[in-house]
């Protein structure tokens, strides 16, 4: 098992936002974070500590947040894998709806309204994580918020705006446009 | 050959395992993928558990509890098992994110054998039985006997932990950890208090202060003399205050990155005398 070769294994399949995207000549040790950028191009989850510290490159696999980082790609064949690329109005959407809000989630639409964005690096994890909290929970409390975010890390806005956006998203959410 | 094998049972896994000992067993990743990234670990082979339908089972019986080893923290929060094991869902609060919970696992914690790992002193507490299966059959190991030493564990080659067995309480149950923030810290000390009341004892097991998990058996003796078992009273601030001291006396606590013996031995009792009180709080513990 452990000539030079085994370190890569064969081309295999993972089902990204909706489509299938092939993986070839693979490690064996890619993480799905690594696979979504380096292989697939995906790269609107970020990378910064690859170690579950920061938030940056959560996704949903099987509608679960999840760090990339921390997901063997291998493993999560033949589950569905949304990334930020992967949330905002579907075309088959609403066309009205789709033009006055280019297409973004209420979620997103906050985060930009609010201020909520400086570098933008820590953007497609935040988004993520609170839309998974939204879904789950649309009326939360604000230690519900601190809780859900707890694991996105953000440099540059003192955190006060994001949690000001996802207080708006709430409220965009409940009395849509 | 297939170097990544996604098991979808555990025979498939005890299989696997069999043909390959060398395997690397791959759970929720939280703490094998930081490995692999940092490039600590080579890897040939990899057989992922995270599917197999068995090992996320869990049940509470009358006396016992049973949690397959691939539960993950998130469902030890929000399922019954929380009001069951309302220590091991508080220690399970405390690990990392929710990205973090939604991954981790019971059999991973184990399988880490930090002596920081939160849920350890609660099995400790709860008399905890380790389920491992593999060539020779099927063994139950007590946490002392499972975790050998700081990170190491009596794991042998073609084994997998299946699940955790442990004393299902009608008292009250406390963990109580200290670090630098209270999101995302590895604990730099940990408290786990369990009451028996059929067996009229407190169990108290400590976390982060050893190379292993103790059990503080002379600080539960001194205890359960203390506690009037009729009525859950006894416990006072200076009963409290006694108690942590008598905690902190039996941790062995040693200066690292993390912190030091010095402030690790202060936490112990700090946490321990809260730990007591909340307990012995009117409303836990059955109590009236
Ligand atoms: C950001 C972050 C924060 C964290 N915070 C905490 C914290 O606060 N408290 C804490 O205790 N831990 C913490 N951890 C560590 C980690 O989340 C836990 O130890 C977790 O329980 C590991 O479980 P896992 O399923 O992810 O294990 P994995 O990483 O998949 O495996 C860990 C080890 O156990 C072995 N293993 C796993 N399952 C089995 C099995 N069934 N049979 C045999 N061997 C097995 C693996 O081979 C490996 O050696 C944190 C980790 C990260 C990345
Ligand atoms: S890159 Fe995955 S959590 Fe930081
Ligand atoms: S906006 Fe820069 S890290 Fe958050």
């Amino acid at each position: 098992m452990s000539n030079s070769n085994s370190l890569y294994i064969n081309p295999y399949s993972l089902r990204v936002n909706g489509a299938n995207r092939e993986v070839a000549d693979s490690q064996v040790s890619e993480s799905l974070l690594f696979v979504l950028r380096e292989r697939l191009g995906c790269t609107g989850t970020k990378n910064a500590c690859t170690e579950g510290e920061c938030g940056s490159c959560v996704v949903l696999v099987d509608g679960v947040l999840t760090c990339s980082c921390l997901v063997l790609a291998a493993t999560v064949v033949g589950r569905e894998i949304t990334t930020i690329e992967g949330l905002g109005i579907a075309e088959s959407a609403d066309e009205k709806l789709l033009d006055e809000r280019g297409g973004l989630l209420p979620v997103q639409q906050a985060f930009v309204d609010e201020g909520a964005v400086q570098c933008g690096f820590c953007t497609p994890g935040l988004i993520v994580a609170v839309h998974d909290l939204l879904e789950a929970n649309p009326n939360p409390s604000e230690g519900d918020v601190r809780e859900a975010l707890s694991g996105n890390l953000c440099r540059c806005t003192g955190y006060g705006r994001i949690l000001a956006a996802v207080r708006s998203a709430c409220e965009q959410m409940r009395s849509p446009l | 050959m297939t170097n990544v094998i996604v098991a979808r049972s555990v025979d498939e896994a005890l299989a696997t395992l069999s043909e390959a000992p060398d395997i690397t067993i791959l759970a929720g990743g939280t703490d094998l993928m930081v490995e692999i990234n940092r490039g600590l670990r080579q890897l040939n082979s990899v057989i992922a558990l995270a599917q197999v339908p068995e090992l996320h089972r869990w049940s509470i019986g009358e006396d016992r509890l049973m949690i397959g080893a691939g539960v993950t923290y998130t469902t030890m929060l929000n399922t019954k098992l929380a009001q069951a094991a309302p220590a091991l869902a508080q220690a399970a609060r405390t690990v990392g994110s929710p990205p973090i919970r939604n991954a981790g696992t019971l059999g991973g914690n184990l399988g880490t054998a930090s002596p920081a790992g939160d849920t350890l002193p609660v099995l400790a507490a709860l008399n905890a039985s380790i389920v491992l299966d593999g060539p020779s059959g099927e063994r139950c190991l007590s946490l002392e006997e499972f975790m050998v030493g700081v990170k190491r564990t009596c794991l042998a080659p073609g084994e997998l932990i299946k699940a955790v067995e442990m004393d299902h309480l009608s008292g009250g149950q406390e963990y109580l950890k200290i670090g630098p923030r209270n999101a995302m810290v590895i604990s730099m000390a940990g408290v786990a208090l369990a009451v028996d009341r059929k067996a009229k004892q407190v169990r108290c097991a400590l976390g982060a202060v050893a190379a292993n998990i103790p059990r503080a058996s002379e600080a539960e003796a001194w205890v359960g003399e203390r506690i009037n078992w009729d009525s859950g009273t006894g416990v006072d601030s200076v009963l409290a205050q006694e108690f942590g001291q008598r905690m902190a006396a039996e941790s062995s606590p040693i200066d690292d990155h993390r912190s030091t013996a010095a402030y690790r031995r202060h936490a112990v009792g700090v946490l321990a005398a809260r730990a007591l009180q909340r307990v012995f709080s009117e409303g836990t513990n059955g109590y009236v």
